[in-house]
């Protein structure tokens, strides 16, 4: 009974039941990227992306146009940024990515300070879901829709653009278009997360589902599954928590996911460290 | 049968390392040629070149006379890796990495026929590997893996195949097995090139050798390049004893 009343108590709300909708929303279409992102090796990339979509908010803001678009661009020329410095300068990727995506961030903060707007940077830090607006959920829609049927039109080739990109290569696929696609939708992530858990938390979803499913799974399609699960059922519960302790939304999605993964590295049939030990030792 | 044409080509890394200078040779069709050099002698490079891979910075290479890119559109040329290039913890399975080598002939979805299925059942059967199809690609022995990818360019249907160290990591009832896979793709009519440290083996089944350290030294029929002469001109003056058996890792 106490549980059945933590559950469908919050319910009479209707901002949180929109809350509940689009984080799970947003769960889900992570959950998806993520798996090609922990395979692919791109959580850095992530993280660069959230970061420098911030001058993209503000000047959206100040052009009055959907936040959604300038945040693309921002994160989109972000990657190009990096793509560009890392083929020109004998600088390693890791470093390029440092460079750019806090010069990016740090002209969002001066962006922010100086253009007069009713921008809460802590809401595009951490997020704002139980405070969404409409015209923020098609946003965020609308650009995790568009993720979700890009992914599903070219997922075999991604997966080989993951696995073996010189072989995608040796049979005549453009690897150009398959490295792009994959940064786009990336970015198109990060916009749909902006509102759900905010830029500092957003790499959170993007990493860490693909990864519990990764040390769960040896096959792609299960991997799929199970960071869907974890990643979804991480975005209601913390919603619903967010609500009953009063704390942030983001924080406590980011918390859940985090000790899932730490369950799945522990107790993971084959590759959790219990196993691994066992398999050591005996 | 294709030949491959490598015309004066000329390669220089990012960080200036000079891999290849002025290299030209010869594939030609129907044979199986070795490509035989030191470590950092650019067979990887000449490989990769060959592949489209890398963009040579002077020169070109030519297949069946067209351009590298043309003839990865029409599917003539299929690349087995080295195992290091490999993610082997990727989740994978062994029939879905072959039906990989299907994706070329597919439609925009990638939705495999029954035609792709078959090809790569019967791949998967040439190479013997039809029982481990189901296995993540990791779990395999070293020469289960490299049977993987060499069904992968069979199910490719591509006229010429490339082996990058096929025996590196492979026990020796295995290496022979592959040899007599790439005995009968020869007389199949593909044209094979095959980069290799075993030396020894190489007078065993290859037509032609070609000698490569930053650039061709030699080329020509095994049976009047294979001398000691031109060993000692592209290793550099190593005893013939610590070259033949440098490829001494083996299956468990």
């Amino acid at each position: 009974m106490v549980v059945w009343n933590w559950i469908v108590e919050p319910l009479q709300y209707g901002f949180l039941v929109k809350a509940i909708w689009v984080s799970a929303f947003v769960g889900l279409v992570c959950a998806v990227l993520s798996c090609y992102i922990t395979l692919k090796g791109w959580s850095l990339m992530g993280d660069a992306i959230s970061h420098a979509v911030v001058p993209g908010v503000v000047v959206a803001y100040a052009l009055n146009i959907p936040f959604a678009i300038g945040a693309f661009v921002f994160g989109f020329g972000a990657t190009v940024a990096i793509g560009y410095v890392k083929s020109n300068t004998r600088l390693k990727e890791d470093a390029v990515i440092g460079v750019i995506f806090t010069g990016f961030f740090a002209l969002g903060l001066v962006l922010v300070t100086k253009i007069p707007s009713n921008i809460d940077l802590f809401h595009i830090l951490f997020g704002n879901v139980l405070g969404i607006s409409t015209g923020d959920i098609i946003q965020t829609l609308i650009a995790g829709c568009t993720t979700l049927i890009v992914i599903l039109l070219r997922r075999r080739d991604l997966l080989l653009f993951c696995f073996d990109p010189n072989h995608a290569k040796a049979i005549g696929l453009n690897t150009q278009v398959m490295y792009y696609t994959l940064l786009s939708v990336l970015a198109l992530t990060v916009v749909a997360a902006l509102q759900t858990t905010g830029i500092i938390m957003v790499i959170s979803l993007l990493v860490t589902p693909g990864s519990i499913a990764y040390l769960l799974s040896d096959r792609f399609d299960y991997m799929l599954v199970i960071s869907a699960i974890s990643s979804v059922s991480a975005c209601v519960l913390g919603t619903y928590a967010s609500y009953h302790f009063d704390v942030s939304t983001g924080g406590a999605i980011v918390v859940l996911l985090t000790l899932f993964f730490v369950a799945a590295m522990v107790f993971a049939p084959k590759y959790g460290i219990l196993r691994q030990k066992r398999v050591v030792g005996s | 049968m294709i030949p491959i044409t490598v015309d004066n080509l000329s390669v220089t890394y990012s960080n200036a390392k000079l891999a290849l200078y002025n290299a030209s040779c010869a594939v030609e069709p129907g044979t199986i040629t070795a490509l035989v050099g030191p470590n950092g002698g650019g067979k990887s490079t000449l490989f990769k070149a060959i592949m489209g891979f890398l963009s040579p910075n002077e020169g070109n290479v030519k297949i069946g006379g067209l351009t590298v890119e043309k003839a990865q559109k029409k599917q003539l040329m299929a690349y087995v890796p080295q195992s290091d290039e490999v993610d082997w913890n990727f989740p994978i399975s062994v029939f879905d990495v072959v039906m990989m080598g299907r994706y070329g002939y597919m439609n925009f979805l990638r939705i495999p026929g029954a035609k792709d299925r078959r090809l790569v059942m019967e791949s998967l059967e040439k190479v013997g590997m039809v029982e481990f199809r189901d296995r993540q690609i990791g779990e395999l022995s070293g020469g289960q893996k490299k049977r993987a990818f060499l069904a992968r360019a069979l199910a490719q249907e591509g006229q010429i195949i490339l082996l990058d160290e096929p025996f590196t990591g492979v026990d020796i009832k295995t290496e022979k097995q592959m040899i007599d896979l790439l005995l009968q793709l020869r007389a199949e009519n593909h044209t094979i090139l095959i980069s290799t440290h075993d030396l020894a083996s190489i007078s065993t089944f290859c037509d032609r050798t070609i000698f490569l350290n930053q650039t061709v030294l030699a080329s020509g029929t095994t049976a009047e390049t294979f001398t000691q002469e031109n060993l000692t001109m592209t290793f550099g003056g190593l005893p013939m004893t610590s070259l033949a058996f440098q490829n001494s890792e083996v299956d468990a």
